[in-house]
């Protein structure tokens, strides 16, 4: 009884609880441990919360669940309306399960404005709920750009050398593309009177939103280019491999893990929710896009002298996976297309993670600095080969299930974008070995890494659990697709419409 | 009513074997590390056998565990499957798989990463397994890709070396090129039957008509499935890797690059004959691939001087066979002969390792010489499996080999002709490395001189050549055994059918008398005996005639111990332009000149604008934060007037 009753809840508790703890800590002294441990136990206490979702979630059920709407501003029309389905559960999961890693992987990595970096930690985190949770517009406009103000003061305070131009370009970047997409939800509120997702969805679907037709391409791609610029869909990438490199490695960990899936996210929910049609016409150059992404990505992420940029092209090559299954309109795309979003997010957090352990050590994240670290780092390197296996698709880890379902989806769609998308296993084999050998096999090439020390626990503590949870998503992804597959179907409903309309036989 | 067999533990015995030794290895005692390597394997193989037993009369047999993935109507499990082929490929694998596991007791016992390189073995078992077992072509994708991570593992077993590490991935990433072909093979199976499975899949296409006017679905379904298995089984275009595999150490190679792994394309192909009876140009690649590379990668044995080179040859051009036998729709003669190869040549690897190890680590057979009477064991062991690779009666090898080339013979006397000069050439380059290895005079280095070549991959002090201890012998005779008997289970086609369930009976289809294929058996056998006539003519009885024939062929020599210069094909016209290409063209040239300069070029624009028109240019964050509000601010306020007025 007393869990049924935290359920109305649940959604605002789990939001907001970091944000709470955020404003905890500025009471709090500047003690770095004390900080550093209350922030580990917030970012915990807001997983165990978040664990209730998928717990109590009722899988078969394709509506949004745990649903709090209330009247927050009348006018305009403002509710605080929350709830998720089985699209939104598992990134509101993938938050909280990387935040406590982030503080873990901090821990040593950060002593400057100690609490300042907890602080912005926190709230970041509460931001990229909001932006999984929210069922009202603005509400979601509200927390998606409220995601940008502590992520880029995470990069151009605790970054490194170029980090104010990296913050900036972030900024820019992702700021102006998201006026278009403030734009169009503007015009959806002067044509319905509201900013409810839901209601705003119906509207359209019944055909009674004025005006619609004419505007409904513009609308579209107001949208599409806020998320095409978070995904990032080539050419808006490049951004990415800036930021990335400058950022801490907290700060690239949830960049990678949990802000880009904002856009892709954002394309499944709204674009693909609130218009079908359109989607369905854009969707041949955005998947030739997604495509050039796949590919492009993997190429310029193998001739990469810089780990960490490496790391971030291969994440352009990902998310193509991601867009590429979205806009394939099949059941296996899109489930492989959320699959994909949650095992990019543990295993290249886990990657920018080991990343950082090795920048710690040495301050450089240069290819060339390393080599044949398997003979002085065992564990490390036996736990970063678990993870670029991981990475690459291994089956029975977790990238192999999405990948495959993405590219069995594409095929479907139209079997030349499945094969082009298919050569991204080989590409991903080619920058992940062959950067692993650099680093970890043959002889040690620079006496100074002889004496670098393996992992430590507060990093062991950090990686372990990704590491795991690539294995169990890779063994039993049935938890996972179990929620996310009727979700996806009635995501994909309207789409059987108008294939059925177009076909009409 | 079936009997539960409990196929799961077969594959997951090992696997717990792994994950011991992985873990705890370290820590370990090699005699613990020994114990739980060979206990795990051993129990494998002793419940295949157990299996073996009580499956009698319950064939097929399937066992279903756990759902893996579920999407839609989609589903593919993780299930078993069991018929008279995967056991006879389950046997194989857990039987010659545990000798080797015991052989390795020996070999590796000195090598500071024992336990990791149990772990590993017991891995590859694991993988093996799971693929030979599984019902369906995804689970059997897990176990194809994961032998693909072991054989990566174990070929850069001694990564500090760089030829190592390059070579295990050169051999993931070529794998990973058939794969490719494998993974839209599936695609298309999915997107026209549904499933994965290989029961309701192949319940579908029986109606389906054989496609004999070229391509069709079947068609292209059966040559993609055939790129997955040249990049496992080492065939034309994609058998660079295997040579480079010999990296490794010995008993990997002889386990998983020439006994089960490499021959996975093999039985994928078999798995699958109902799709490739139904394609006849599918079948037709698959034949000419086979013959090909049969006769191509033999020529390049010849001349090679690393004896486990030659071997490495020997098995890409063995595994043709296999694929010629499958191509010519004699898929029960191509397992036969993967069966007699898994004993032979995993026995020929084995043997070589014992040489390697008896002369400390060289492996150079130039620097050998005279070992018969060093290491008479191993001396015989190796004679046995090089009369039976030689295709000599009545060794396994004759009988498998036969039963091929007699096929081919049957379909187009060209694939025969082909096969037999391959036959030659085998039986050639083997009695050259037996002559070169252990007849003559012993070239090698002893103890009390100095400045022996270090490149030797294990290479512990050694004085005169000495025989490998026990552990290691009993495997190599054991192995032998089955050479010498191991093809009288094809006498009077009972191997056949053994697999007639599987691949029904194509007796009836006998075109060619009896008397020509006893005719077909003795020029077979002629031909076999002069490939070792003429190595003993030229290593053996004349030694300086080698010499005087590769100076008069001059280029082609130079041609063929370069391997045909392949590797430096792929590299200029593949890797080179790949590299340079992604890095000036699409890194500095698209990336950074083309998309990131015209964006800040826009933004300076933008700058120099408000620049010269407010003088508000100031750097900041928070300064451009306003303008983007302010921009915003107008826009919003467009919108909304929009929005009123409509």
């Amino acid at each position: 009884m007393n869990i049924d009753n935290l359920s109305p809840a649940i959604l605002t508790l789990v939001t907001f609880v970091p944000l709470g703890g955020a404003l905890l800590l500025l009471l709090l002294p500047r003690r770095d441990r004390d900080i550093r441990i209350f922030s580990l136990v917030v970012s915990l206490l807001t997983f165990v919360l978040s664990l209730h979702l998928p717990v109590h979630f009722h899988r078969a059920q394709a509506g949004f669940q745990y649903e709090i709407d209330q009247s927050w501003i009348s006018s305009p029309n403002i509710h605080y309306h929350m709830g998720i389905d089985g699209i939104s559960l598992w990134l509101v999961v993938l938050t909280t399960f990387l935040t406590p890693l982030c503080v873990l992987i901090s821990w040593k990595a950060v002593h400057d404005r100690v609490k300042e970096f907890f602080i912005l930690l926190l709230v970041l985190e509460t931001a990229l709920i909001g932006v999984f949770t929210s069922l009202d517009l603005f509400l979601f406009y509200f927390f998606w750009e409220a995601t940008l103000i502590p992520m880029a003061l995470l990069i151009g305070v605790f970054g490194h050398e170029r980090k104010v131009y990296a913050a900036v370009k972030f900024f820019m970047y992702t700021m102006i593309a998201s006026v278009f997409m403030l734009a169009a939800i503007l015009w959806l509120y002067a044509h319905t009177g509201s900013f409810d997702f839901v209601v705003i969805r119906d509207r359209i679907m019944s055909g009674s939103v004025p005006n619609f037709p004419a505007a409904a391409q513009w609308l579209f791609l107001g949208f599409f280019i806020a998320f095409a610029v978070k995904v990032p869909l080539f050419p808006l990438h490049t951004w990415l491999p800036d930021a990335h490199v400058e950022a801490p490695t907290a700060g690239s960990v949830l960049l990678a893990g949990v802000l880009l899936k904002m856009g892709t996210y954002g394309m499944l929910r709204f674009n693909l929710g609130l218009f079908p049609v359109q989607s369905r016409s854009n969707a041949p150059w955005i998947m030739v896009l997604a495509l050039i992404g796949i590919v492009y990505g993997a190429l310029v992420a193998m001739v990469q002298p810089n780990m960490k940029k490496l790391i971030a092209y291969s994440s352009v090559s990902h998310l193509g996976f991601v867009v590429l299954g979205i806009f394939s309109f099949t059941q296996l795309g899109l489930n492989g297309a959320m699959f994909v979003m949650l095992a990019h997010g543990v295993s290249t957090g886990a990657l920018f993670m080991l990343a950082g352990i090795l920048h710690e050590r040495r301050h450089t994240y240069e290819i060339s600095e390393f080599g044949g670290l398997a003979s002085p780092m065992p564990v490390y390197a036996a736990s970063f080969m678990f993870i670029v296996l991981a990475s690459v698709g291994l089956p029975l880890l977790n990238g192999f299930v999405g990948e495959f379902l993405v590219l069995s989806g594409a095929f479907q769609a139209r079997a030349i974008y499945g094969i082009l998308g298919a050569t991204g296993v080989i590409w991903s084999a080619c920058y992940l070995l062959w950067m692993y050998q650099r680093v970890f096999f043959g002889k040690l090439t620079h006496p100074i890494n002889n004496s670098m020390a393996d992992m430590i626990g507060v990093e062991k503590a950090a990686i372990w659990p990704c590491a795991l949870a690539a294995l169990v998503m890779g063994v039993a992804p049935i938890l996972w697709l179990g929620a996310i597959d009727p979700a996806v179907a009635a995501a994909l409903t309207p789409f059987m419409q108008v294939a059925s309309k177009v076909v009409g036989r | 009513m079936t009997p539960n067999l409990n196929l799961w533990l077969i594959p997951v015995l090992p696997l717990a074997g792994a994950a011991i030794n992985g873990f705890l290895g370290k820590k370990s005692s090699r005699a613990a590390v020994s114990v739980v390597a060979l206990f795990f394997s051993g129990a494998a193989f002793v419940w295949a056998l157990a299996v073996a037993f009580r499956s009698f009369g319950t064939l097929p047999y399937e066992e279903y565990v756990a759902h893996w993935i579920r999407s839609g109507s989609f589903t593919a499990d993780f299930a078993f499957y069991l018929d008279q082929l995967s056991l006879v490929m389950l046997l194989v694998v857990t039987g010659v798989g545990f000798l080797i596991h015991v052989y390795s007791v020996g070999y590796m016992w000195e090598d500071p990463g024992y336990y990791r390189f149990f772990s590993y073995l017991n891995l590859f078992l694991f993988f093996m397994l799971t693929l030979v077992l599984a019902n369906n072509y995804l689970l059997m994708f897990i176990g194809w890709e994961g032998v693909g991570l072991a054989s990566y593992l174990l070929i850069g077993f001694w990564f500090t070396k760089d030829s190592a590490a390059s070579a295990g991935k050169k051999a993931f990433i070529v794998n990973r090129i058939g794969d490719f072909g494998f993974l839209i093979g599936l695609f298309l199976i999915i997107q026209h039957f549904h499933s994965l499975n290989f029961t309701q899949v192949f319940d579908q296409i029986h109606p389906i008509a054989s496609e004999t006017a070229g391509a069709g679905l079947l068609t292209s379904i059966g040559i993609l499935l055939m790129v997955g298995a040249c990049g496992k089984s080492a065939q034309i275009p994609l058998y660079i890797w295997l040579p480079d595999a010999m990296e490794g150490p010995t008993p990997v190679s002889a386990l998983i690059h020439a006994a089960t792994m490499v021959t996975a394309g093999v039985y994928m192909v078999a798995r699958s004959h109902v799709i490739f009876e139904r394609a006849p140009v599918a079948l037709t690649v698959v034949a000419i691939i086979g013959t090909l590379t049969a006769l191509f990668a033999a020529t390049i044995g010849i001349a090679q001087t690393d004896i486990k080179k030659v071997l490495a040859y020997s098995t890409v051009s063995q595994l043709g066979y296999m694929f010629m036998a499958c191509g010519v729709g004699a898929f029960s003669a191509g397992i036969f002969h993967l069966m007699t190869h898994a004993f032979f040549k995993g026995l020929l690897f084995l043997a070589a390792g014992s040489v390697i190890h008896a002369v400390g680590g060289e492996q150079d057979m130039r620097k050998m010489g005279g070992l018969r009477t060093y290491i008479p064991v191993t001396f015989a062991t190796m004679l046995i499996a090089t009369i039976a690779i030689a295709g000599i009666p009545p060794l396994a090898g004759f009988w498998s080999k036969d039963e091929i080339l007699w096929q081919a013979y049957q379909t187009n006397w060209v694939y025969w002709l082909i096969g037999l000069i391959t036959a030659f050439i085998t039986s050639f380059y083997m009695f050259r490395l037996l002559f070169m290895t252990f007849f003559g005079d012993y070239h090698g280095i002893h103890v009390d001189e100095h400045g022996r070549s270090s490149h030797g991959h294990d290479g512990h002090g050694h004085g005169e050549p000495h025989e490998s201890p026990m552990v290691m012998l009993v495997p190599l005779m054991i192995l032998a055994f089955l050479s010498l008997v191991g093809g009288l289970v094809g006498i009077g086609n009972r191997f056949e059918h053994f697999l007639a369930p599987v691949f029904g009976s194509a007796e009836a289809a006998q075109t060619a008398g009896h008397g020509t294929e006893l005719l077909l058996m003795l020029v077979s056998v002629v031909v076999a005996l002069l490939g070792a006539m003429l190595a003993w003519l030229l290593y053996l009885s004349k030694p300086y005639l080698p010499q005087k024939i590769a100076a008069a062929l001059g280029g082609f020599y130079e041609a063929v111990v370069n391997k045909y210069y392949v590797d430096e094909l792929y590299a200029t016209v593949f890797v080179k332009p790949l590299v340079d290409g992604s890095t000036k063209i699409l890194w500095q040239g698209v990336d950074r000149k083309v998309i990131d300069d015209s964006i800040n070029d826009a933004a300076d624009g933008a700058r120099h604008v408000s620049d010269e028109v407010r003088h508000m240019q100031s750097g900041n964050l928070r300064s451009y934060a306003g303008w983007i509000a302010a921009g915003a601010a107008v826009l919003i306020a467009y919108m909304i007037w929009l929005g009123v007025r409509g």
